[in-house]
């Protein structure tokens, strides 16, 4: 059985081999009871190293199903999921916690900051578990990380001194800082305006242009306008898996002014 | 290596509640101060009467006539146990186990009249060597010797409150005293002895020749106790014997079940004393103990409470690759250092009431290291057994609920 531990030595091998950084085989998950909840039909996903993938469906289409299990979070009924080269479907409880330590980043549509807990600290709080000690100087990391998405002036700050725009893009700065091989990312612009959301898209974009891989699960098809490929959901079935054609660049909408696109409700 | 950062996560998180920390703390802080105090309090209060029998005398034993039906053996038809002069001659000469030896003959509480008026006060016929038994020294003046005794002179050393009470601001070396109209001529004054066991004043005494007390305040030649140290402190015991037997072979008494005297060690009355007051110690201590036990369920109770209002948070730290196992860790630190701080902040307390109670009572009250240790390690213990509980709850909350947490 593969480990995490293992994992970590041959993920840079499997990075240059471009082995896919997601791939799943007939993963599935049904929630037992008097009448099963089969929450996600038996899925075949892969997604490349570099990608920037809109995971899309209605509520109850099973996405959130889907990001949880993809973010380790949880076991699947069936099927096989490989996350950077490591098979997930059978690993403990701790095996799970230490892959997410190693090779992901979540961003919460609540942004799930520690309170009363500087903009540094909470960028620090993934570099407190990481059992590999690959991460040599964390605060000297986790200030880059917020260089990274703009928050150098913004260290010290604690969440409720933040606007939301700011405790998203401090979220996404501790989701940076362990190098993650994805950017796992759920309705990350739910509790924002529509400036503010664009504003983290373009972040969004700049990462994936560094070559950061990135997942967006978002229910706001003006989200997946600016990803690179859109999966979509319904019922726990895939509906749709295509490349987004005329990508918008968040930059260039902010710039100009354009995006503030009516979002229809 | 991870140690030192969950530590400082704990720490943290108790230094961002402080007020919900102290409140937490309280209980234990209660707990402890009163079990450290109540232990302080047996302790010193042991303390102290070892130090009050201490100051009787090195070695102390005293010798007193026996119920003549003693160890259930009854004695002769008509017969008194009774200590004569000559015993106390014979034990001085025969005995190997002990030091000095006086004998000691009470007058009662007496009226004594001398210096600017009267006063009340115990007088003793003893012997020279009664300063050493009783290790008294001499304040002023001298103690009388063998020539005074065996001259029945009427001579007379007082205790500390006699001097006082009948010459103050005076030295009573070379003057007068009455005693139930016989007069006494004070030749010396005692140290200060202070209080005795029974909080009865040593030092309201005059001590005079055995014989002259004798002679001319009771009329008879009767031995009231001997007073007599042992030799080696380690062979107080063998003193012990020694003196029952030398008594049993003074009045030709062959079997070793029959005594004609009791024999009392200064070791047995501090045992004894030391049983009462172990029993005191432990029983309050048992007590305070209880409300160091509700304490520790108040600290349960508020970590419970913790672990559901930061369901959120340990969502996140599980999200971002917290084992459970850390979780735990922390929360256990958090519940340990809790109940150290109040622990540490109750010996505190315990201090502060020492130095109040050493104010109020006739000893000086201290907290040992051995109490502050046990206090420490105590509330270490109760941070363990009453935070594994809350703390293995955080530990096994799914991620993905504690996130969806409101």
């Amino acid at each position: 059985m593969s480990t995490p531990s293992t994992a970590t030595s041959n993920s840079p091998a499997a990075s240059a081999s471009g082995e896919p950084v997601i791939l799943t085989r007939g993963l599935a998950k049904t929630y037992e009871g008097a009448e099963p909840v089969h929450a996600l039909r038996p899925l075949d996903l892969q997604i490349d190293r570099g990608e920037f993938v809109a995971v899309m469906g209605v509520s109850g289409s099973g996405k959130s199903t889907l990001m949880n299990l993809l973010g380790c979070l949880d076991t699947p009924t069936t099927g096989s999921y490989h996350l950077d080269g490591v098979e997930v479907a059978d690993l403990t409880r701790n095996q799970r916690a230490d892959l997410r330590s190693q090779k992901l980043g979540f961003v919460f549509q609540g942004f799930n900051l520690l309170a009363r807990t500087t903009a540094v600290d909470n960028v620090l709080l993934p570099l407190l578990y990481d059992r590999t000690g690959r991460i040599k100087k964390p605060r000297d990391r986790a200030v880059e990380a917020l260089t990274r998405v703009g928050l150098e002036h913004r260290l010290d700050h604690v969440p409720s001194e933040l606007s939301g725009g700011q405790q998203q893009r401090v979220a996404i700065a501790r989701a940076l800082v362990n190098e993650p091989a994805v950017l796992l990312a759920d309705e990350p612009t739910g509790n924002l305006d529509t400036r503010t959301t664009v504003e983290v898209m373009a972040l969004f974009q700049d990462l994936n242009d560094a070559g950061i891989t990135i997942l967006v699960v978002t229910h706001e098809p003006e989200v997946s306008e600016y990803c690179r490929r859109v999966v979509e959901l319904r019922d726990g079935r895939l509906i749709r898996d295509e490349t987004v054609e005329d990508r918008r660049d968040a930059r260039r909408d902010l710039a100009t002014d354009t995006p503030l696109i009516p979002l229809p409700e | 290596m991870k140690w030192q950062k969950l530590f400082r996560a704990a720490l943290d998180s108790i230094l961002k509640n402080r007020m919900r920390s102290l409140l937490t703390m309280l209980g234990i802080i209660i707990g402890v101060g009163a079990v450290a105090i109540l232990v302080s309090l047996g302790q010193s209060a042991q303390a102290a009467i070892a130090d009050e029998i201490g100051g009787l005398g090195a070695n102390l034993l005293f010798v007193s006539p026996a119920p003549s039906d003693a160890g259930g053996v009854r004695g002769q038809e008509g017969r008194q146990n009774e200590i004569t002069m000559a015993d106390v001659d014979a034990l001085r000469q025969q005995s190997i186990e002990l030091g000095a030896v006086s004998p000691a003959t009470f007058s009662g509480g007496s009226q004594i009249i001398g210096g600017i008026g009267n006063w009340s006060a115990s007088i003793q016929g003893v012997s020279p060597e009664y300063q050493a038994v009783r290790n008294w020294d001499i304040a002023q003046g001298t103690f009388f010797d063998q020539a005074e005794v065996d001259g029945r002179a009427k001579v007379a050393v007082l205790g500390q409150t006699v001097a006082d009470e009948l010459f103050p601001g005076q030295s009573p070396v070379g003057a007068q005293i009455r005693v139930r109209n016989v007069p006494f001529k004070v030749i010396g004054v005692l140290e200060a002895k202070g209080g005795g066991l029974g909080g009865d004043d040593q030092d309201n005494v005059i001590l005079a020749p055995v014989t002259t007390v004798q002679s001319r305040l009771r009329g008879d030649n009767s031995v009231d106790v001997v007073f007599a140290s042992a030799a080696d402190p380690g062979r107080v015991d063998a003193a012990e014997a020694e003196i029952k037997a030398i008594f049993r072979s003074l009045n030709g008494i062959s079997d070793p079940e029959q005594q004609v005297v009791d024999v009392q060690s200064q070791a047995s009355i501090l045992e004894f004393a030391n049983t009462a007051l172990n029993l005191l110690t432990a029983l309050l201590g048992a007590i305070a103990g209880v409300s160091l036990v509700v304490g520790g369920i108040g600290i349960m109770n508020i970590m419970l409470v913790s672990v559901t209002e930061r369901t959120r948070e340990i969502g996140i730290r599980l999200a971002v690759g917290a084992r459970g196992g850390d979780v735990l860790t922390q929360f256990l630190i958090e519940a340990v250092l809790l109940c150290l701080f109040g622990g540490l902040l109750g010996t505190g307390l315990a201090f502060g009431f020492a130095a109040i109670a050493s104010a109020l009572a006739p000893f000086e009250v201290t907290v040992g290291m051995d109490v502050v240790l046990l206090a420490v390690v105590f509330s270490a213990v109760i941070g363990v057994f009453f935070g594994f509980y809350p703390a293995r709850k955080a530990a096994r909350l799914d991620p993905i609920e504690a996130l969806r947490y409101e």
